[in-house]
């Protein structure tokens, strides 16, 4: 905990981590204006003290709009990277532990999946079920399953043959038990690193999916719908999209310190 | 030892059509998840029963899976990649098209990105544990994970609309020359040059050290070389050897992955390609461009293994 403490990075990116998870939670009541409120005589109003990022072509009050846009991107990332970390665990848990062919189909599967780049993949997921904030859960949640798998499997190999897992085989345990009570609370920090890793990645692919039209969708105040939105006008109405981009970028960069903080801790 | 060197050469090549034929499958596979059936989906809900029935039997989508995969992946070897739903046309023109706009654009983000990334690790390898290595490392760090969309934005803001030193878009006037559509192209690779600096630059960094710390430079260094003749001839080129390996593999990532770049600028590369398929549900097309991309990087994966192997005497003698 001192050691937190002590790290820098760790501590700003919990500072501004923490400002938009509040702003996600409250963002509706700590608006000055109503972020969905059309003011058709105030369209693309520059900056100013009344509307402090200005006003959007609809004239929606830009500032509160980027407040409460971090709601959406903060519940669907962290749903994807916790349905990719349960079925990338329970998949690296029993690849590792029963090794053979099953471990090499996989393992086959998942280097033939690393050929794509991971929006490619989402892309085609999402093509092909549609899109809603449960589907892109359920993809990227899917997407990340063979990466968390991965980095599991290889912490359960280096498990399987010590001695808690043979005496667990002697008394008797199922595969099962061996798997779940014996096995996993020792690959279990692993999993919780390579969880804050891929949140990171998570608001990432959300946030491009979102920009590209197959992430969250409209009417939400998100940042990459708003940038989507607005970056036609970016010549004459730079604020329509700055602020939204600064946003992403911020928490982005948060969520990486906090996981890089996080990865050092655990290796001390 | 070149025997040896031909074996591993020959497994890692089996082994990467191997992965490009489960990838194939997975590809094939993503394409059968359209809801209802294609000729409905691509026609609309007001077309009549019997053209919908009509387009499925032409587009053979009535057919058993495995014989429906078959006759795609044997086609699809042989060049003939199927016909788009929306276009009515081969879909292989379009494809081959699109990765040469893509392979122009990736090209310029790797001369510029490989030569910086460089720079940017040994200059921190040299200065190592001090401010301007930090420094460097944390801006490689930072800029690898802000997602393109957004350093799109800055870049455009600050040279097309303040500085007007730059287009926006990447759409050239026709007949434009050679020059003109790298000006053209400038601006949509340096996003992904952000994004790859600080792992070229970390990879680098990584190498010089080791290499900056082993006994041939401790030894050149007694022998009474000047320094930046052992830098040059001891440290660079045992550092940047595997740096150039995964440099090579590099040109896999960029060829498909400029798809939000190449959305934000207009550019008809294969990303953009894959996205309008999407878009439109046009199904061939979206296989051939999303498969023609797992091809392209596993080639570019296995001339990075070959180089790496022509350059690593432990791998050479096919000890891996």
């Amino acid at each position: 905990m001192r050691a937190a403490l002590r790290s820098r990075p760790l501590l700003a990116g919990a500072a501004i981590l923490l400002f938009w998870i509040a702003c996600a939670l409250f963002g509706s009541r700590m608006t000055p204006l109503d972020p969905y409120a059309d003011d058709l005589l105030a369209t693309l109003a520059a900056p100013s003290s009344a509307h402090w990022f200005g006003t959007d072509q609809l004239g929606r009050d830009v500032f509160s709009r980027v407040i409460v846009g971090a709601r959406d991107i903060l519940i669907v990332a962290p749903l994807a990277t916790a349905l990719g970390t349960l079925l990338g665990t329970a998949l690296g848990l029993a690849v590792g532990y029963f090794r053979g062919a099953l471990d090499t189909i996989v393992s086959r599967v998942i280097e033939a999946l690393q050929a794509l780049p991971l929006v490619i993949v989402a892309l085609m997921g999402l093509a092909a079920i549609g899109t809603s904030n449960f589907t892109v859960v359920l993809v990227i949640g899917f997407v990340f399953t063979p990466l968390i798998a991965r980095t599991v499997r290889s912490a359960t190999l280096s498990e399987v043959d010590l001695d808690y897992v043979a005496a667990a085989r002697v008394r008797g345990d199922s595969a099962f038990a061996i798997m779940f009570v014996e096995i996993l609370p020792n690959v279990l920090p692993v999993a919780i690193v390579e969880m804050t890793v891929r949140l990171g990645y998570a608001i990432f692919f959300v946030a491009t999916l979102s920009f590209i039209g197959f992430g969250i969708q409209p009417p939400s105040a998100d940042w990459g719908i708003a940038i989507a939105e607005n970056y036609s006008l970016i010549g004459s109405y730079w604020w329509t999209v700055l602020f939204d981009a600064g946003a992403t970028a911020s928490l982005i960069i948060a969520v990486n310190l906090v996981a890089d903080g996080l990865q050092h801790l655990a290796e001390q | 030892m070149f025997a040896a060197m031909l074996k591993f050469l020959t497994k890692r090549a089996l082994l990467s059509v191997i992965t490009l034929a489960i990838l194939s499958v997975i590809v094939f596979l993503a394409g059968q998840l359209l809801p209802g059936d294609v000729g409905r989906a691509v026609l609309g809900p007001l077309a009549d029963a019997r053209s919908v029935a009509a387009f499925n039997h032409q587009a053979g989508v009535d057919r058993a899976l495995p014989v429906q995969y078959w006759d795609w992946i044997s086609h699809f070897i042989t060049g003939d990649m199927g016909r788009s739903f929306t276009y009515r046309a081969p879909v292989a023109p379009f494809v081959a098209d699109a990765l040469l706009n893509s392979l122009k654009l990736a090209a310029l983000a790797f001369v510029l990105v490989v030569p910086l990334g460089i720079a940017g690790g040994v200059f921190a390898a040299l200065r190592v544990g001090r401010w301007s290595d930090r420094s460097i490392v944390l801006l490689g760090q930072t800029l690898g994970v802000v997602p393109e969309f957004i350093s799109s934005i800055v870049l455009i803001l600050i040279f097309g609309v303040w500085l007007r030193w730059l287009p926006m878009s990447a759409d050239w006037p026709e007949g434009a020359g050679p020059l003109t559509q790298i000006r053209y192209l400038i601006l949509p690779s340096l996003p992904p040059v952000l994004i790859y600096f600080g792992y070229l630059a970390r990879v680098a960094r990584v190498g010089t050290i080791e290499a900056l710390d082993a006994d041939y430079t401790r030894t050149a260094i007694l022998k009474g070389l000047p320094w930046l003749t052992v830098l040059r001839r001891h440290v660079l080129r045992n550092a940047l050897l595997p740096t150039i390996a995964v440099a090579a593999s590099l040109i896999g990532y960029l060829a498909g992955g400029l798809v939000v770049v190449e959305i934000l600028f207009h550019y008809r590369g294969i990303g953009g390609l894959i996205y309008s398929a999407a878009r439109a549900k046009d199904f061939p097309m979206l296989e051939a461009g999303v498969l023609s991309i797992g091809a392209i990087y596993a080639i570019a994966s296995l001339m990075a293994d070959l180089l790496s192997s022509a350059l690593n005497p432990r791998v050479r003698a096919g000890r891996t």
